[in-house]
């Protein structure tokens, strides 16, 4: 079989903030590398972050990374890895002020250091009271940050290839990684980027969904060509909701409007989340608001006239304020919504927003086999970053900013592990296994050469359907059994799946029904992993996991304290411990989170 | 769930099989929560999927769904589907080569973006912490960061149209003065330098349609206006 062959020292897949920020240390590094996107990069899911980027700066009160360190951990619900989480708080204020020496337009405080402002969990002196810690640029900071990244790259001739797809990732006998196979959209043709480094920052999979904020590109395309290649996902049951997703359209309003000032409000009016997190209110962890807030419109205190959503509420912000500092909100709010939130409250509900789990990596960004909290069984050759990774800082449950901040950290931190592996590297590269190529190509022509198969758009609805119903912000045993029998289902119609559209010149069909592939590979693991963990932590709250003094909010330390790791193969299921232990300080010991 | 009925009329190319373009008359129906053109755009191409055209966000920030709407340039996902005057015509962004249907071949437009240098340029050396910057100062690049390149504006430009290579466009200017409005930048000079010339710069006739179709509400008309008064002050 005869397939061209492009030779690189780096290859990453994805530009957005981690395929960015990545793809920065290699290129100055002055490496051979190619940046292989789906979209344009500034047109990455990066673009669409609001509210900030969190980093212990203290410009506008005391702050440390170790309380930063902390509110991770106790966001994480213990879940997250004490290394990897203590890595990332410490690494923060660099990243952002590096950022900020690249050209990001950060909003500035009277003394000219870049404004912050409070978020979701987080708090000053191990969890006492909020402090101002998300670095912002109005709430467009992933936009800017998104456009000075790729700025940046433009300033170090990075090579991009956009508008291609990578179909497949290709492992030699031993299991070490050669590369992508990839296809460009606009003229279909199939080509290998062989590589002595690969990276995938290839984002979330939140389209998994009939309900989120995510874009339509966010089809998971890392996680299906990871676990197909056999690497597992890990903690794929732990799916963010965020708690303000305008209501009927999905899209996204920040936590960071909560961080202004803004309130939750039932029907009666009644600014519910007090009742619910006394001590941080609207600004609980987002778990624990979107709980609160379908707690309230399952208990008949939702408002409209279906009465399936609650208002978040600026009415009493000074406009100037909502001018200056939430612009793209107001914007938002007026086109979807079609309220001007200076006026009258938005109408929000809880929306999947971010996936916490992904490619099993270390904090240098090494994708990772191991079961053991020590992260050895490193896969030759590969790595992973940002959404689409799984270190774990987030664990089962992320906080606000830290998804802009994990981009900058492990983008950087997998860049440096890179150039490290590629200069012990010989020169040549080594031959080529041809063995998952030619399952790549298999699987495009399986695609087109499909008769009488299913529907694209039918099988990803009835997929979206299944993983909205059986597994949302609330979780009950028996409809998660029930779910993994559907989803099954679904995978079956996925495997026949048929497009009308046979073009060779830009076939968007034939990519649709290539991204399904892969969030069939993310809905399994989700519902699997989802059905198999019997407690209550973070974003996973079952019915069956009892609130006890053994298991306080259904959370169960002694059997549950340890990372799912899902197979493709069998859907078999591993687990490893929690990494509980930070690089340089003691452990944050397990403790109820209460807001 | 209550329905209604759209009527379309669309730009069709596809290079593999149509000796040329033609306009296509199609009909969609679509349900009481889909509020934007793209929504129906979305529920067409479940009916036929060979229709083709970008889409990433649908919440205007990715700047991927820019197209021609009944004359006009626009974002499918901001634009309220049942504002507009049926059958609503769609075309592919006007001066661009077409590769297929509404997808246009945006190289010409990004060449233009890179000619400018976009990023900032600062040789001192870089201190621990932030470059510092006042909150005045930082105001004067609002209006001119929050641009998505969707090329709405240079695809609206009767100067762009007729030179593209050579005329820088009015989003490329408005991401020049961008770097020039920036504090912390310190290649104003290179950057006028960059643009004096006959066209690059010069070629924009204050038609001002680029701010008329900027779906961001951006002025880039005025970002020109202000490079071009840098232009003079250099000069005496």
């Amino acid at each position: 079989m005869s397939i061209p062959v492009r030779h690189f020292d780096a290859v990453i897949v994805g530009a957005g903030g981690a395929g960015l920020r990545a793809a920065l240390q290699l290129s100055e590094a002055g490496l051979k590398t190619a940046v292989i996107t789906k979209v344009f990069p500034t047109r990455s899911h990066t673009v669409a972050a609001q509210g900030g980027v969190s980093a212990s700066l203290g410009n506008s009160e005391q702050d440390h990374w170790h309380w930063h360190m902390y509110d991770t951990v106790k966001g994480s619900d213990w879940l997250g890895d004490q290394d990897a989480i203590e890595f990332m708080c410490r690494e923060a204020p660099k990243v952002v002020v590096e950022l900020e020496h690249f050209g990001m337009p950060f909003d500035r405080n009277a003394d000219g250091t870049i404004y912050q402002r409070p978020f979701g969990g987080h708090m000053s002196n191990f969890g006492e009271k909020p402090v101002r810690r998300a670095c912002a640029a109005a709430d467009r900071t992933g936009h800017a940050m998104l456009h000075a990244l790729y700025q940046r790259n433009v300033r170090a001739n990075t090579q991009f290839f956009v508008e291609w797809m990578a179909l497949d990732l290709i492992r030699d006998e031993d299991g070490a990684v050669q590369g992508v196979v990839a296809m460009e959209m606009e003229t279909s043709e199939v080509v290998v980027f062989q590589a002595k480094a690969t990276l995938f920052a290839t984002g979330g999979a939140g389209r998994i969904y009939a309900s989120s904020t995510n874009a339509f590109i966010n089809t998971g395309d890392g996680l299906g060509m990871a676990s197909r290649a056999g690497i597992p996902l890990e903690d794929m049951e732990f799916w963010q909701f965020h708690p303000t997703g305008v209501a009927g359209a999905g899209v996204l309003i920040t936590e960071g409007v909560r961080g202004e000032g803004g309130i939750l409000r039932n029907a009666a009016g009644e600014r519910f989340m007090e009742r619910y997190a006394p001590n941080a209110k609207d600004l609980a962890s987002r778990d624990v608001v979107s709980r609160a807030m379908v707690t309230e419109i399952n208990e008949g205190r939702g408002c409209g006239p279906n009465k399936d959503h609650v208002l978040l509420d600026i009415t009493h912000l000074d406009p100037e304020v909502i001018m200056s500092k939430l612009p793209g909100i107001r914007e938002i709010s007026i086109k979807f919504a079609g309220v001007d939130p200076i006026k009258a409250p938005i109408p929000v509900v809880p929306t999947c927003h971010y996936q916490m789990g992904g490619i099993p990596t270390n904090f240098k960004g090494e994708v990772t086999l191991s079961t053991t909290d020590n992260h050895s069984s490193i896969v030759k050759g590969f790595y992973a970053a940002g959404e689409c990774a799984c270190a774990s800082v987030h664990g089962a449950n992320r906080l606000g900013t830290n998804s802009l901040l994990d981009l900058l950290v492990f983008g950087k931190s997998s860049g440096n592990s890179m150039i490290e592996f590629i200069k012990t590297q010989p020169a040549e590269l080594p031959e080529l296994s041809m063995g998952d190529v030619e399952r790549s190509l298999a699987r495009v022509a399986r695609l087109d050469n499909q008769k009488n198969g299913t529907d694209v758009h039918e099988a990803r609805s009835a997929m979206q359907r299944v993983m909205q119903t059986h597994c949302g912000v609330f979780r009950f045993k028996d409809m998660l059994a029930k779910g993994v029998e559907e989803i099954l289902k679904v995978e079956q119609m996925v495997k026949t799946t048929e497009i009308g559209d046979k073009s060779k010149v830009f076939n968007t069909a034939r990519i649709e029904a290539l991204e399904l592939e892969n969030l069939i590979e993310v809905a399994k693991a989700t519902m699997i992993s989802a059905n198999a963990r019997t407690e209550s932590r973070g974003a996973h709250v079952r019915d069956d996991a009892i609130d006890c003094e053994a298991t306080p909010n259904g959370r169960d330390d002694q059997n549950w304290l340890k990372h799912t790791l899902w197979h493709r193969d069998g859907n078999k299921l591993e687990y490893k411990p929690v990494n509980l232990t930070p690089l340089s300080v003691d452990t944050i010991a397990l403790k109820t989170r209460s807001y | 769930m209550t329905t209604e009925t759209i009527q379309f009329r669309v730009y069709r190319y596809n290079p593999e099989k149509d000796a040329k373009p033609y306009m296509q008359d199609i009909a969609v129906e679509i349900d009481s929560t889909d509020r934007k053109l793209l929504d129906a755009l979305v529920k067409l191409k479940v009916k036929d999927d060979t229709l083709s055209f970008r889409r990433s966000c649908r919440e205007g920030v990715c700047g991927s769904d820019a197209m021609n709407i009944n004359g006009k340039n626009g974002l499918a996902c901001l634009t309220d589907v049942r504002d507009l005057k049926q059958p609503i015509e769609l075309r592919p962004l006007p001066g661009l080569p077409v590769i297929r249907d509404l997808i246009v071949d945006m190289t010409q437009f990004f060449k233009q973006y890179h000619s400018i240098k976009p990023y900032v340029v600062n040789n001192s050396p870089a201190p621990e912490r932030e470059r510092l910057q006042s909150p005045e100062d930082r105001k004067e690049l609002d209006g001119l960061y929050e641009c998505i390149l969707c090329a709405c504006c240079s695809t609206s430009c009767p100067s762009f149209w007729w030179n593209p290579d050579k005329f820088v466009g009015p989003a490329g200017l408005l991401a020049a003065y961008r770097f020039i409005a920036d504090t912390r930048d310190e290649a104003t000079n290179e950057r006028l330098d960059n643009l004096e010339d006959p066209y690059r710069l010069f070629r924009c006739h204050t038609i001002m349609n680029c701010v008329d179709v900027c779906p961001k509400g951006l002025n880039p008309t005025r970002a020109i206006g202000k490079i071009k008064d840098l232009m003079v002050k250099r000069a005496v």
